[in-house]
């Protein structure tokens, strides 16, 4: 890893309290991510996805308690004051939230909401505030963007508003941008649309960018990196090519194999991951994927896989019998 | 058979119509008999009427006449008169008790709501001590201790709303701060003060003003019944609430004189009930819908 790294999140660790006890939402991550880099991150719902990206917006629940350094441009923001965070969040980084239909204010109109954020960020007067909008709606290909500043975020469809989403998160020229899951609530055809939007400013506009989503397609063709998370950890890193081409944690096989074909023959079941992740207040003494693992041997529940390198320093993986893609295909 | 038609139509990009909210008949009439009352509340003195106080007591409980349309009370005072500057009494508590209300019980709502915590939990209970509180013995010790006057008056119907507003816009508050866009705010460096005036506000706006109309209808009442008592506004001034009360005291002999009143209040608290009910049910469809 670069010492120039934009953003580094070093050993962090998210717990919360719950009625049925500590509940670790993320268990001491690592990461990093270099500036107009992308990085994925993926896993099942519930693995911790989300609760990281908030814990690098430091935007956890009021109770959760975080341990750890989330270290971005140079400054530690999980020990920032109130005042910093909130500076460096107007000019710094930015997110695009699952659901459009939520992270939009329904009782404003899609301008108000745009060319607010943008006198409040860029000091602009109210009519280049309003043409840097328009601009903006433009550029996330929104038909006639002056009438939709007009209209409020129910009047527009999903894909619409996240691209409206999408353009309030751009109007401060974050370094930043974290997208939780972008698409999920999206129709399958929008979803290329706003993936590829995504991909299209964040090169144009040269900022970093986590991708967050469950769905190994989506980050194969757009990301430099990809974390594979289960329970909490991240038990596969790497750059996107070699990932795909030789994965070591057989989750992420698991994961592959479960996506959809279209070259198989119709009616073949698909390779579901059996069982169900751990309960994350009872944390697994050994590897937290040995129970649905088909690899698992006795180590595997005696003792915690590390996260090693393999090949190269970029490839990581936590296992202890990782499969050998490239030997293991024909046998 | 006929062939579909399946070319679509070219203004698709255009904005779609504003479609028109239906109101119905019943709306519109609660509103302008409102919007009458309001006029004519705010014109009583330009009006061409007998002044209210002046009393001729050789036409005492006058029947309705050209001189006198409504005719005269039990001292022989102008019943339209008396009606319609009643209807300035009425209108003034039954406005400004909610507006105070509105605004105490609006802002600590939502500061409780979003804030949570120790702050909370105090407001929340002194409210609840505040609603423990006998009122009708409240606004008895107060008008013994400070003396009847419309502005006494108006602040002890306010105070009283307060609890109430807090607990619409907490509940408002609770749910809507929990939503993700309060969440994409403050990811894009929202203070506090903003989140609070430009976000949640102009959502917890609307039931706000929703519940302040039907405040209102339930403050005129109760100015009323505190007027009936004799807590109300100091004699000659009138409100409806204590004209039905002197008119009480001839029910057999002219019962107009309780009934006129009477009416007055029934179509007015009626009307901002309606009307607050319409511009609920309006308000309603949205919220659900995002």
């Amino acid at each position: 890893m670069s010492n120039a790294a934009l953003l580094s999140v070093e050993d962090v660790a998210v717990d919360l309290p719950t009625a049925r006890g500590n509940l670790r939402a993320v268990d001491r991550v690592d990461l990093a991510l270099g500036a107009g880099k992308t990085l994925g991150i993926v896993g099942e719902s519930g693995c911790g996805k989300t609760m990281l990206s908030r814990a690098i917006l430091q935007l956890l629940p009021k109770k959760a308690k975080l341990t750890g350094r989330v270290m971005f441009d140079g400054q530690d923001l999980a020990r920032c004051s109130a005042e910093t965070l909130r500076k460096l969040r107007a000019r710094s980084l930015a997110v695009v939230f699952q659901d459009p239909m939520t992270s939009l204010n329904p009782v404003l109109t899609v301008g108000t909401q745009l060319i607010e954020t943008l006198q409040e960020h860029l000091e602009l007067d109210a009519l280049s505030a309003r043409r840097r909008s328009v601009e903006l709606l433009a550029a996330v290909g929104i038909p006639a963007p002056e009438q939709r500043l007009t209209q409020y975020p129910h009047q527009l469809s999903g894909g619409m508003r996240q691209r409206v989403a999408i353009a309030i998160a751009l109007s401060c020229e974050p370094k930043l941008l974290i997208a939780d899951e972008p698409t999920t609530a999206l129709d399958v055809t929008i979803q290329a649309q706003i993936l590829d939007l995504l991909a299209r400013e964040q090169k144009r506009r040269q900022m970093a960018m986590i991708l967050i989503t469950h769905d190994l397609g989506v980050v194969a063709g757009r990301t430099d990196e990809v974390a594979v998370m289960y329970a909490g950890r991240v038990v596969e890193r790497a750059p996107t090519q070699i990932l795909f081409k030789q994965m070591h944690m057989p989750y992420t096989e698991a994961l592959l194999a479960a996506i959809p074909k279209l070259d198989t023959a119709p009616h073949t079941p698909l390779p579901a991951i059996s069982g169900r992740p751990p309960d994350p207040t009872r944390p697994l003494k050994g590897c937290s994927f040995a129970p649905r693992c088909r690899y698992a041997a006795s180590r595997c529940e005696a003792e915690k896989p590390l996260l090693a390198s393999a090949e190269t320093a970029s490839h990581q993986y936590a296992c202890f019998h990782p499969i050998k893609l490239a030997a293991g295909v024909g046998a | 058979m006929a062939t579909l038609d399946l070319t679509i139509g070219e203004d698709v990009a255009a904005v779609p119509a504003r479609r028109k909210r239906r109101l119905g008949r019943l709306f519109w009439a609660a509103f302008g008999w409102m919007i009458f009352v309001f006029a004519v509340a705010l014109l009583a003195d330009v009006l061409p009427l007998p002044s209210p106080t002046d009393m001729d007591m050789l036409e005492r409980r006058a029947p309705i006449s050209a001189e006198h349309w409504l005719g005269t009370d039990g001292l022989g005072r102008d019943e339209l008169a008396r009606l319609v500057h009643g209807a300035r009494i009425s209108l003034v508590v039954g406005v400004c008790a909610p507006v105070i209300g509105l605004t105490f019980g609006g802002a600590l709502g939502m500061l409780a709501g979003y804030f949570r915590g120790r702050f909370e939990t105090f407001v929340v209970g002194s409210m609840d001590v505040l609603l423990a509180f006998p009122p009708l013995i409240l606004a008895l010790a107060v008008t013994a201790y400070l003396g009847q006057s419309i502005f006494n008056l108006t602040c002890i119907l306010g105070v009283l709303s307060i609890p109430a507003f807090m607990r619409v816009s907490r509940a408002a508050t609770l749910t809507l701060a929990r939503r993700e866009f309060v969440i994409a705010a403050q990811a894009i460096g929202a203070s506090h003060a903003r989140i609070l005036l430009r976000e949640l506000l102009p959502n917890v706006m609307l039931p706000l003003l929703v519940f302040f109309l039907l405040g209102v209808a339930v403050i005129i009442v109760a100015e009323g019944a505190l007027s009936f008592l004799g807590l109300g506004v100091p004699p000659p001034i009138s409100s409806w609430g204590s004209m039905i009360g002197e008119g009480r005291e001839s029910l057999e002999v002219a019962p107009q004189l309780a009934f006129f009143p009477a009416i007055a209040m029934f179509l007015t608290v009626l009307s901002f009930n309606l009307v607050g009910d319409a511009l609920r049910a309006l308000t309603d469809p949205r919220q659900g819908a995002l």
